[in-house]
């Protein structure tokens, strides 16, 4: 009689990780200390990303000069999220958006809340909801989520080259 | 076959730990200097290729973020090897044997600073009977010592000895500024023993580092260099995955990259070999037929700075180095992957096409 095939074996890894930022994203994590959102210039193009790596990834060149953005923008685009996720702790459905900042030419990710999400759309424009200052550290944690800011759309000439 | 030389070849310092910059931040300059000492851009290159770790980085497809250090737009044609850098560059060598481009840009980096290298080290054992037990690199390469001494193949002065002189060589080396400093065999012979029978000196010490090489096909490599280390061999080999397997005081697939690559055929000057245990260079340069007369990692090699995924490519560099510098017309670069040097790399470089 054969016996039972094993279908699996569980082995446990697990490995610890120190990550070093780097200098760029150092600079980054320093201004988000201070409620501020630090991009790096393109030498070549002039385009400001954001957040910065320190080099500019059409040119391959070092990103020295550091730019201020503003902590509002435009929504590119977004995905409605209606799966619970084993990390999440946010109430389903809710939103998640490619973010334009005002002064940036790259979008970044974050989450929108304070809005129906049959209400969210491209061209939205919506701002940073901080933390209270003295909860301030170098993370992007310090930003709660972005909200609607009630202003016009932007128009998608505007963010078109981002979509 | 058509003629391919390494036309430059540049190099982060090996530190025990950049916790200043990110990957990125330490192949961009690289990547720049490998570029401007032979007068390309980016634009000039045909295909692009790195070798890194996932596993180093504790990120998925970090590769493709280290691409930022390039410069890749417009998009360029590229590809990347989860090995050591030096097999990047054998990606390299066939890509330009098809012989409708001219040039490749061969780079690889790795933060061993961010992990533990000897657990990575196990995650690429058999998952089934081998990982599981989490032996470690180091612990394997302790086997491998134990039954090169016990078969008289070694002898713990000669393994202190390979130490002693990769010490006293990356003392004029740069790119390995914090070597350990020289000690003579019986010395190092009193220290203690760190895994049996494996001292602190018969192990490399992990380094963060990068390194890049230029690759040019034809006439024009000799337009862009005035000494083009011309590849007149080049070759790689396995033995089988599991160690238990392998008689480990013998290296076959090293044997017969050499072979393969042209290292038997002799007036070898200079030969990196990528060692990061002391009795494995020993075991390398029998298999590989390197004799007396062969000035082996005068570098330091692996043994002074070891760069996870870069030190195979930064071998090849450090012996195409001696061709353009002058002091050498016949090298050989070496490069292995896995446990007790499982996969080995050979590639010879010569002054004349």
């Amino acid at each position: 009689m054969a016996e039972d095939p094993i279908t699996g074996i569980v082995c446990p890894i697990r490995l610890d990780y120190t990550i070093t930022p780097g200098r760029a994203q150092t600079r980054f994590l320093r201004g988000l200390e201070n409620g501020k959102l630090l991009g790096q210039r393109c030498p070549a193009t002039g385009k400001v990303y954001m957040p910065p790596r320190g080099s500019s990834p059409t040119h391959g060149l070092p990103t020295t000069e550091e730019v201020e953005v503003a902590d509002r923008g435009t929504v590119t685009t977004f995905c409605i999220v209606n799966l619970q996720f084993a990390s999440t702790v946010r109430e389903i459905p809710y939103v998640c958006a490619q973010i334009l900042l005002d002064g940036a030419d790259i979008p970044f990710f974050f989450v929108v809340q304070e809005v129906d999400v049959n209400e969210i759309r491209m061209g939205m424009r919506v701002e940073a909801v901080w933390k209270d200052p003295s909860e301030w550290g170098p993370t992007l944690e310090n930003i709660l989520f972005f909200k609607p800011t009630g202003e016009a759309d932007a128009p998608r000439e505007s963010y078109k080259e981002h979509v | 076959m058509r003629d391919v030389a390494v036309v430059s070849f540049a190099q982060a310092p090996n530190l025990r730990a950049d916790r200043e910059r990110n990957e990125v931040e330490i192949v961009m300059p690289v990547v720049r200097e490998a570029l401007d000492s032979v007068g390309l851009e980016q634009s000039d290159i045909g295909f692009t290729v790195s070798g890194s770790c996932d596993y180093l980085t504790g990120v998925p497809f970090s590769f493709v973020m280290a691409l930022d250090a390039v410069g890749a737009w417009p998009p360029i044609e590229e590809s990347h090897v989860e090995m050591d850098g030096a097999w990047a560059l054998y990606e390299a060598w066939v890509r330009l044997q098809h012989g409708d481009i001219d040039t490749a840009l061969i780079y690889s980096f790795g933060k061993t600073s961010l992990t533990d290298l000897d657990k990575v080290m196990s995650c690429q054992l058999d998952p089934y009977t081998l990982m599981p037990l989490w032996p470690g690199g180091i612990s394997l390469a302790g086997l491998q010592a134990s039954a090169m001494l016990a078969a008289g193949t070694v002898s713990e002065a000669d393994m202190a000895a390979v130490a002693s002189h990769s010490r006293e060589a990356a003392q004029g080396n740069p790119a390995i500024p914090e070597a350990e400093g020289p000690a003579d065999v019986d010395e190092l012979l009193s220290r203690p023993r760190v895994a049996h029978p494996l001292r602190e000196h018969d192990i490399a010490p992990s380094t963060d580092g990068a390194a890049a090489i230029v690759l040019v096909a034809g006439d024009r490599a000799a337009e862009v260099c005035d000494k083009p280390a011309w590849i007149s061999g080049i070759d790689h080999r396995v033995d089988t995955h599991a160690p238990g397997n392998r008689d480990l005081t013998t290296c076959p697939s090293a044997r017969m990259a050499g072979e393969r690559a042209g290292a038997g055929r002799g007036g070898i000057e200079v030969a990196e070999v990528y060692a990061p245990f002391s009795h494995q260079q020993l075991l390398l340069a029998s298999e590989l037929g390197l004799g007396d007369g062969v000035d082996i990692n005068p570098s330091g090699g692996a043994l002074a700075g070891h760069t996870f995924m870069v030190a195979g490519l930064a071998r090849i560099g450090e012996a195409a180095r001696r061709i353009h510098d002058g002091t050498a017309s016949r090298v050989l670069g070496h490069a292995t992957a896995g446990p007790c040097l499982q996969q080995n790399l050979v590639c010879v470089m010569e002054a004349g096409r």
